[in-house]
């Protein structure tokens, strides 16, 4: 296979175009600007639709109603973008249509600041929208898991009627890497997808009033609602058997450092380089957020292990809630840690390791 | 074996499209992993602008290093703000038509190349960066020229008109970095 050289923005909205998305609709925000414009740029070559909205709302919402018609359907913005995409999102999942979006977040609060960081943790798993729904969330680490990750996620989406984020940064957006890209899915395969939702989606029941499909963000009745909730359950408990994670040289680790996305792989990095000094140092990278990778953390040997290193992104620490949960008291966590738009340094964990270390 | 480049200096004098075309050439022509990061501000022209190219037989872990084993200013405010992460033994690669100030610093090898007057000799200032690109692999031999010009090649494929003015640009530096080693 060969490899091509590709921004990470433009890897994703290729990768969504070869899984078959063929609706995309967005609105302008650094550092995600080359999503849609490659797609404004792709869409037509594969006789698919771009919009740019007039606004974040409009944007989801017309991905909302794509979707809903049984397209694979795709938005994409960065931190505050996403907030404001939050009423849609919400509307996707409770009317339980599958769609993808991704976050190419930065700093924040509020407008932030434009480069990269790991501010929307806890949005992105436990709250992006009202009313307690859930989704899948993959962080990826290099272009190419950008990619493979965009790819599958439409059948994720499908397979589970529900929206799936892909949860990266300013880095892996914007950033360039040789990538081997997926099949195209052809014609025929995308027509099979869509005609497999028929027995839901909109796409038209001529007369048929009586067996019509109805896309309902919410229930009238309160036993309906109920229902509702409790599937939606049942789906999300059934994610523990899609949890993804790397475990790095965990086995005889006195030190385990535990980051995801562009910070994950920047420690792996300082893993290496400790190893060479002797420092027994490992990593825990969880590729899919939610759900979360609790058992590698069950898997140490708490005997040996000094403690835990959360680096990320974000001040305040958010990934270290999770990491709490995972580790029930058993050692001490520390962290390193950064904001704001600047990006973690290998030498600021490689002290920070020492330091435990020593 | 990881080479961290960066390349730094105004908006507008090329600096991202020689970084591009350093890692694309490196995809194109080896099993090597590379990364292209570019800096982004809120600017759209003026200012500074910087990225960094890391190539390396290993996986790459962070694609902006703390240390830099090779640097490229093309501007004075650029040397003052990177010199200090260019580590020991590295090399410096300098827009010497502009930047005048000294490096303060007598453990890094440096290269000067005056590419702002050289591309206006030529007839065209924007060329600094493609001489520039061209000292560099004249220099370090990290890439083969011939896979960078066929790189530059295709990159400008939809404007042919320039094709002679960049090959002789890229040659120019080509001879200049070798003349330095």
């Amino acid at each position: 296979m060969s490899r091509v050289f590709m921004k990470g923005c433009e890897a994703i909205a290729e990768a969504a175009v070869r899984a078959g998305c063929r609706f995309f609709a967005g609105y302008p925000i650094t550092p995600q600007n080359e999503i849609p414009e490659y797609f404004a740029r792709r869409m037509p070559e594969v006789s698919g639709t771009f919009v740019q909205g007039e606004s974040e709302v409009a944007s989801i919402s017309m991905v909302y109603g794509a979707a809903s018609a049984g397209t694979r359907a795709m938005t994409s913005s960065s931190s505050p973008g996403i907030a404001l995409k939050s009423e849609g999102i919400s509307y996707c999942a409770a009317a339980r249509i599958p769609m993808v979006y991704s976050n190419i977040s930065r700093g924040g609060p509020g407008v932030g600041s434009i480069q990269p960081a790991q501010m929307d943790y806890l949005q992105a798993t436990k709250a992006s929208g009202n009313g307690g729904f859930e989704m899948m969330v993959f962080a990826p680490a290099s272009v190419q898991e950008a990619v493979d990750m965009t790819y599958k996620a439409f059948d994720y989406a499908d397979r589970d009627r529900n929206p799936v984020l892909i949860l990266a940064d300013g880095v892996i957006g914007t950033m360039m890497e040789p990538v081997v890209l997926p099949e195209m899915k052809t014609e025929e395969e995308i027509n099979e997808i869509k005609n497999a939702k028929k027995v839901w989606s909109c796409t038209g029941h001529k007369l048929d009033y009586k067996n019509r499909a109805w896309i309902e963000p919410g229930h009238w009745l309160t036993s309906d609602m109920q229902r509702a909730n409790e599937e939606a359950e049942k789906l999300y408990e059934s994610w523990k058997a899609d949890v993804m994670v790397e475990e790095y040289e965990t086995e005889d680790a006195e030190v385990v450092i535990t980051a995801y996305g562009i910070s994950a792989r920047i420690a792996k990095s300082a893993v290496n380089i400790l190893r060479k000094e002797g420092i027994k140092a490992g990593l825990i990278r969880p590729i899919t957020l939610h759900p979360f990778p609790y058992d590698s953390f069950d898997k140490l040997d708490y005997k040996k292990v000094k403690a835990v290193l959360d680096v990320e992104m974000s001040i305040p620490a958010q990934f270290v809630q999770d990491v709490e949960i995972a580790i029930k008291d058993r050692c001490p966590i520390h962290t390193c840690l950064c904001s704001g738009g600047n990006i973690m340094s290998r030498e600021s964990i490689i002290e920070a390791v020492r330091k435990i270390y020593s | 074996m990881e080479t961290n480049l960066c390349v730094a200096g105004f908006g507008g004098q090329g600096v991202m499209t020689l970084g591009k075309f350093l890692a694309t050439a490196t995809c194109d022509s080896t099993d090597k992993n590379v990364t292209f990061f570019p800096s982004y501000g809120a600017e759209q022209r003026g200012g500074t602008a910087n990225c960094f190219v890391v190539i390396s037989d290993e996986a790459v872990g962070a694609p902006l290093g703390d240390v830099m084993d090779d640097l490229i200013v093309m501007n004075g405010p650029s040397l003052n703000r990177f010199i200090k992460t260019l580590k020991p033994g590295g090399t410096l690669f300098i827009n010497s038509s502009i930047v005048s100030e000294e490096t303060g610093r007598t453990d890094i090898k440096v290269v000067k190349a005056p590419v702002t007057e050289m591309a206006l000799e030529m007839g065209n200032s924007k060329v600094l960066n493609i001489i520039m690109l061209g000292v560099y692999i004249g220099f370090t031999g990290v890439v083969s020229p011939e896979v960078v010009w066929d790189t530059i090649e295709h990159k400008l494929g939809k404007k042919p008109k320039l094709l002679p003015l960049n090959k002789e640009a890229f040659e120019k530096g080509l001879e200049m970095g070798r003349s330095q080693r």
